[in-house]
């Protein structure tokens, strides 16, 4: 790597939105250029001076009780004595802090909700850092071979040009705390991340589909290993390519 | 009040006026109340922080006839990178940071904010701020040489 793509990289790198290859390569470069590694330094120098507390400005006592009066029903007491909508505010404050709680429930996230968001984001950077394949090779038997040594387990590679999903090549990822296997297909324009790893438990699973960020992403089990296939294609093309893939 | 803290601090930053982020954020909420039949799931503070930004953007807009989208002069500040080069570490003073922060374009500042200040990941920063991750990578990477040479000059302004 040269210096005008390692400064290219070096805010990604340094905010870790980096595929692996990218920054194992940035890394290595580092090592060899003082001035990159100056930069580097200058930039961490930066961002710990901007997380300094004093930065962030935090909201005045008196906005929380501004937002929750001007939230509720402004109903004015029409009843001597005690009325209800004397405890109105506080009922509008409970109703409020309710569907909160209900947000953040519903946003408290599955490992599989996990496991996607990280799919999402390697297929995302592998079309950002123009980083899609390692070994890039419509051959099945030169992708293959490729993974030996890099990986702890051999990830099946088939070609699908026949079905109209040529293999473009493979490439070296990281998702579930573990370096994964990315073989990468084509379909007209689109591009299809296949993430191939074993899996934790021996049961096979049945498709199925999510919607990350408008990508579209499948995942199922088979014969021990876990298979996740994300792109931007069309839903039916891409179940397609699922059902090409496991027959 | 969930990410009370975090709305106003951007509102805050993007406003640079408390009063005005004041304003901002407690129409960011009206608005999040009444539209929260848009809220599909995912990240609610991100979702927040979406809302606090085009209620931003529509109130200079409206109040200060907004800022002629800052079209930045890649001319006339090219050459300021060159003092980038300098050594910055352990030499930064907060303080001096926040005019520097202050006098940022605003599409600049907001991705700072975003990412510094609240940590969102690029993809998160793309969503609030709708757009492509490349011009988010790229306005971080140009906001943050600004910084660091107005940082390196101030270094040099007082030392010498």
């Amino acid at each position: 790597m040269n210096c005008q793509s390692s400064k290219d990289l070096l805010n990604a790198y340094s905010d870790g939105e980096l595929d692996l290859m990218n920054h194992l390569e940035i890394e290595k470069h580092l090592k060899a250029c003082p001035a990159c590694e100056l930069a580097f330094e200058n930039q961490v120098a930066l961002r710990s001076a901007l997380a300094d507390e004093s930065l962030y400005l935090r909201a005045p006592d008196g906005l929380r009780d501004r937002i929750s009066g001007a939230i509720q029903p402004a109903e004015p007491p029409t009843t001597k004595g005690i009325s209800i909508w004397r405890f109105a505010p506080v009922f509008a404050t409970i109703v409020v802090m309710i569907v909160l709680i209900f947000v953040f429930l519903q946003t408290g996230s599955s490992n599989d909700d996990l496991l996607a968001g990280e799919i999402v984001s390697d297929h995302v950077r592998s079309m950002m850092a123009n980083h899609l394949t390692d070994v890039p090779s419509s051959d099945q038997h030169t992708v293959k071979p490729w993974f030996e040594g890099k990986l702890d387990y051999s990830p099946p590679v088939v070609d699908l040009a026949a079905k109209g999903f040529p293999l473009v090549g493979g490439r070296l990822d990281y998702a579930a705390s573990r370096p994964i296997a990315a073989l990468v297909y084509q379909r007209h324009q689109h591009y299809i991340n296949l993430f191939v790893f074993p899996s934790t438990g021996d049961v096979d699973g049945a498709n199925r589909m999510a919607v990350r960020q408008g990508y579209n992403l499948i995942h199922w089990s088979r014969s021990g290993m876990t298979f996740w296939a994300v792109s931007d294609l069309n839903l039916n093309e891409l179940q397609e390519f699922a059902q090409a893939l496991q027959n | 009040m969930p990410h009370i803290d975090a709305a106003y601090n951007l509102a805050r930053w993007m406003t640079r006026d408390g009063a005005d982020a004041e304003d901002v954020v407690q129409e960011a909420y009206l608005r999040a109340f009444k539209f929260f039949d848009g809220f599909h799931g995912g990240d609610s503070r991100s979702w927040l922080l979406k809302i606090v930004r085009n209620t931003c953007y529509s109130w200079l807009q409206k109040n200060r006839g907004l800022l002629a989208m800052a079209e930045f002069d890649e001319e006339l500040h090219g050459a300021e990178s060159r003092d980038a080069e300098a050594e910055l570490i352990g030499k930064i003073d907060s303080r001096v940071l926040k005019p520097l922060l202050d006098e940022l374009p605003l599409e600049f500042r907001e991705v700072v904010i975003l990412r510094e200040l609240e940590g969102l990941s690029y993809k998160e920063i793309a969503g609030v701020a709708d757009l492509p991750l490349g011009t988010v990578m790229s306005r971080l990477a140009r906001a943050r040489e600004r910084l660091q040479s107005g940082l390196a000059a101030h270094l040099k302004g007082g030392s010498s």
